[in-house]
């Protein structure tokens, strides 16, 4: 590769899609109201509890505890989901865990499911699996259902229509709820969706459902959430089917105790989420009468293989960090292009998906130690942040380009190096070309080596033209301009 | 099937072994942190009805004696036709619009006015509300199609502190596997820029009333 690229790789046509972004100040207004007003909550009801950083080392210690013995607990689990009369099914990758939901619910004869916001049927792209087998999913979560009706990704996993002003939800409700003259007052806005979703509810016989936690020692599983759309999902249809990343279990009832404190005064800053639901496999009478669950791996057994990185199976999304991220708040979670965005999708993407393909990402921060703060469960984000950093590095090594990579020079001794912006960008412009063999319509079809099969079976959004740390210096200039 | 239960355990087991394995665990650590130190039973019940407030749901009292008729009061309110769960109490409903849910569908549920239901416990720190599918709470669905939802809680059923309630839990999970549902306010949603808008799907109206709470 060429240094030459570098040059190619600054000029000034590569940021006009990123100025225009720039440009976007409702962007930038709804994502500096958002997180300050969240910030504040949080520390509020957090400060209310005295004994709140040993809840943090019990939170740290029951998940660490969890991933040590995650085959007992895993098994203990599925023994007592079938005990209560649910059904348990195992997923290597997206593409098994896909195509479990779609024959279940083809077993339905539904061509409609209502769902619950899950980001892990985000991460493994259900809905696109389901449209393309002729079954529509409905989102609802009214973030959810904004993203949907606009046709965009999420860019927050708590709010993830954060990006979306009132007049523009407005106008999307108006045109697919038919509804001419709906005003854009939030109370409005909300009814619409009631009523749009009522019926949708009371209609469609399956739905699905992420899970928040699961007791290996009961068989029960929660989730937590704000509107009723949840309960509605988990209480109404004939048949429930539940999509679980293995690490969401916790060992036993009173772990739940724990978390039940940890995770809404962290996400929403609230003492409690208006709604939590558990469930106990199928209840004779009340709710649906068919019950399965889906537990999925899809990359989660490497990270557990990564004595660092195994701590970011620890996190239970809580957005703390996400909230309180300096760089997340001036470029939003798009930057990211991952369903896991700020500090926790820089160091779970590159992960999941293999640091090389997503070698920007562990460098989407300032190693500030805000999100370590606030984590619940104290997830050391940049100690695994320079962890991967470092592998980013070795990977680079080990191909024959390797010495020729600034940043692998830097990393060996030469400080300066790696302390020089247009080196270090340089190196990154590399990666990009490299991966330019590989990408088509802004994915990775082909992985190379191990990614392959990956790949094979679900698409890896690439990394984009303009890398993180780019864009991220773009906007600083803009400020410094505004 | 088989082969991807055992690939995935055969990929933990690969995964678990080459790292540190930290004495497997008995208890759980829960049991580690300090208790909160005990309130008043007074203050206990002034917390809780304090904190479901804030979160803009009615708080109102009454004594065993004079629980039909606190409950009287308030659906004279809003409308003539409730539902109750099939279990509720009978003297409770003697003299009330209200229909016991003996196999009602859903459309018959969502059309009524408001449901009135007991509860398992309450919680004071979180201002919460259990239920748990025991005498007076009913299917699921019953507390949640209704637009209103008017509670009953017993002030001898309030405790502190959320490991408290899970430690009472813990009987309704294991002797019959109950469904739980957690209430804390009516339903809200903080999707649209970030404003709190009472009532998306369930409940927009939530209204509490603590018997016989002490020194009252
Ligand atoms: S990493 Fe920690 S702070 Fe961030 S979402 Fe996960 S649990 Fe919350």
């Amino acid at each position: 590769m060429k240094p030459d690229s570098v040059i190619i790789e600054l000029s000034p046509e590569f940021s006009v899609g990123a100025k225009q972004a720039l440009q976007n100040t409702q962007l930038r207004r709804n994502m500096g109201k958002a997180t300050q007003t969240i910030r504040a909550k949080r520390a509020t009801v957090v400060g209310e509890l005295p004994n709140w950083e040993s809840l943090r080392d019990a939170g740290e210690r029951i998940k660490a505890e969890t991933m040590a013995h995650l085959d007992v607990y895993i098994e203990r689990l599925e023994k007592n989901i079938q005990a209560a009369g649910g059904t348990v099914h195992w997923a290597s990758t997206a593409a098994q865990a896909n195509e479990i939901v779609t024959k279940l619910i083809q077993a339905t004869k539904s061509k409609h499911i209502i769902k619950v916001k899950s980001l892990t049927t985000d991460e493994i792209r259900l809905n696109e699996a389901l449209e393309a087998a002729g079954i529509t999913p409905i989102e609802t979560d009214l973030a959810e259902l904004i993203i949907q009706l606009a046709h965009e990704k999420s860019s927050h996993i708590l709010v993830p229509a954060i990006h979306k002003n009132r007049s523009e939800i407005r106008e999307l409700f108006q045109k697919a709820m038919h509804l001419p003259d709906l005003t854009d007052e939030p109370k409005e806005l909300a009814a619409a969706a009631r009523t749009f979703l009522r019926e949708k509810f009371m209609t469609v016989k399956v739905a699905t459902s992420g899970a928040n936690f699961a007791i290996a020692e009961t068989g029960s599983v929660c989730v937590v959430e704000s509107e009723g759309n949840g309960r509605m999902c988990l209480t109404l249809p004939d048949v429930l089917i539940t999509v679980m990343g293995i690490e969401k279990i916790l060992p036993r009832w009173e772990d739940l105790g724990v978390f039940m404190q940890l995770l809404p005064r962290s996400s929403t800053g609230e003492r409690m989420n208006p709604y939590t639901s558990i469930w106990t496999g199928v209840h004779p009478g009340d709710g649906p009468q068919e019950f399965h669950i889906v537990l999925l791996d899809n990359g989660r057994t490497q990270v557990l293989g990564d004595s660092v990185g195994r701590q970011t199976l620890h996190c239970i999304r809580c957005s703390a960090c996400i909230n309180i991220c300096p760089v997340y708040e001036r470029t939003g979670g798009h930057a990211y292009g991952s369903v896991y965005p700020g500090p926790i999708g820089a160091i779970l993407t590159p992960q999941l998906v293999g640091t090389e393909h997503a070698a920007s990402l562990p460098y989407a921060s300032s190693l500030c130690g805000a999100c370590y703060d606030v984590c619940p469960v104290k997830i050391n984000i940049p100690e695994v942040l320079v962890h991967l950093r470092g592998r980013v590095v070795r990977e680079k090594h080990s191909h024959v380009s390797g010495w020729l990579d600034p940043e692998s020079i830097g990393m060996s001794g030469l400080g300066q190096v790696f302390g020089n912006r247009m080196a270090y960008e340089g190196a990154q412009t590399m990666g990009k070309l490299a991966q330019w063999l590989f990408v088509h319509d802004g994915y990775i079809e082909n992985g190379p080596g191990p990614l392959g099969a990956w790949t094979a079976m679900r698409d890896l959004q690439a990394i984009p033209d303009q890398t993180f740390r780019q864009w991220w210096r773009e906007r600083n200039e803009h400020d410094d301009h505004a | 099937m088989t082969t991807t239960r055992n690939q995935v355990l055969a990929d933990i087991r690969a995964a678990t072994a080459r790292g540190e394995r930290p004495g497997h665990q008995t208890h759980s650590f829960a049991t580690d942190l300090q208790a909160e130190a005990a309130l008043s039973p007074s203050a206990l019940v002034h917390m809780f009805a304090e904190r479901v407030s804030e979160y803009k749901a009615w708080v109102g009292y009454s004594t065993s004696a004079g629980l039909s008729e606190a409950i009287g009061e308030r659906l004279a309110l809003y409308g003539t036709r409730y539902v109750v769960p099939a279990d509720f109490p009978a003297d409770l409903v003697q003299q009330l619009p209200c229909v016991r849910d003996e196999q009602l569908s859903h459309a018959d549920i969502a059309s009524a006015d408001g449901v009135v239901s007991l509860s398992a416990l309450g919680i004071a720190q979180t201002g919460s509300i259990v239920l748990d599918a025991g005498v007076g709470q009913g299917r699921r669905v019953l507390t949640l199609l209704p637009d209103y939802h008017l509670c009953v809680v017993y002030a001898a059923s309030i405790v502190l502190t959320v490991p408290e309630a899970f430690e009472r839990l813990r009987a309704s999970i294991q002797e019959r596997r109950a469904p739980l549902t957690f209430i804390s306010g009516p339903s809200a949603t903080s999707d649209i820029e970030l404003n709190r808008v009472e009532g998306v799907h369930g409940p927009r109206r939530l209204e509490v009333i603590i018997v016989d709470a002490p020194g009252r």
